[in-house]
């Protein structure tokens, strides 16, 4: 069966979604990613849509919905890469991801998660 | 107007919608439409053939290349066989869902082309048609 792949780097995961997902497929990985991110007790997920040629609103609410279950068991998400006709198209489409965090690149979207989880620690030292 | 060329596809399964957006997909780079205007075309195509599928019960794309004077476009009718839309008013609200989407597909696919067009009648289907000028 297909499957997209998920590498474990450290506290984090990362997805890199490189075919044209049909909407079981999408589903898929919403579950793998979940249980994922329970098995290792990940702090963060990246997911690299680079080469996704079009984000439509199925694929846009399984982003949004990993994004927050992500967030119930303790990881933050960031969508990165994502191309600028398909960010274009998305927010005409109505889509504008409220809440999402997005970076340009992995490498950026990287030192974005690691900042956000630093902040996390610290605010919970604090306490 | 004259029509240069036209083609169908069915909307059958869920690969069906990959294989109807990868079909758009040539149709735009053929026509040499922006990479947004594809991307456009490409989005508003995979939500008609998703509501087609999931609402329709199933049903077909119908392609047709168009040429008016010098301008080209692409015509996609999304045609169903399957409940129809009972209010129309609703369905074409933003947010609104009679299933488990985000209500975007309607009116989120009417945004991305130039020309947009529904058909439904109750127990009669639902045919949708958009156009996109290059």
């Amino acid at each position: 069966m297909e499957k997209i792949p998920i590498l474990r780097m450290g506290e984090f995961l990362l997805v890199t979604i490189q075919i044209d997902m049909h909407d079981q497929l999408a589903l898929k990985l919403q579950d793998d990613l979940s249980s994922a991110i329970q098995k290792n007790a990940s702090k963060g997920v990246l997911i690299d849509i680079s080469s996704l040629e079009m984000v439509d609103s199925f694929i846009g609410r399984m982003v949004a919905d990993i994004s927050g279950i992500g967030k119930i068991l303790g990881a933050e998400t960031i969508l990165v890469g994502m191309q600028p006709a398909v960010a274009i198209t998305l927010v005409e489409l109505g889509l504008s991801l409220p809440g999402i965090a997005t970076a340009l690149n992995v490498e950026r979207g990287m030192t974005l998660l690691r900042r956000k989880i630093d902040a996390d620690g610290a605010d919970v030292a604090a306490h | 107007m004259s029509l240069l060329t036209k083609g169908e596809a069915p909307l059958r399964s869920e690969h069906d919608i990959v294989l109807a957006r990868q079909q758009v997909r040539r149709l735009t780079q053929e026509l040499k439409f922006s990479l947004v205007d594809q991307t456009k075309m490409v989005t508003a195509a995979s939500e008609l053939a998703r509501n087609a599928l999931v609402y329709g019960r199933g049903g077909a794309m119908h392609w047709e290349v168009l040429q008016v004077e010098s301008r080209t476009g692409l015509k996609l009718l999304f045609a169903d066989q399957g409940p129809g839309i009972p209010n129309m008013e609703l369905a074409m609200t933003d947010g609104w869902t009679s299933g488990k989407g985000l209500g975007m597909g309607l009116t989120g696919a009417k945004r991305l082309v130039n020309e947009f067009e529904i058909d439904s009648k109750v127990n009669g289907g639902t045919r949708v048609t958009i156009t996109r000028w290059k």
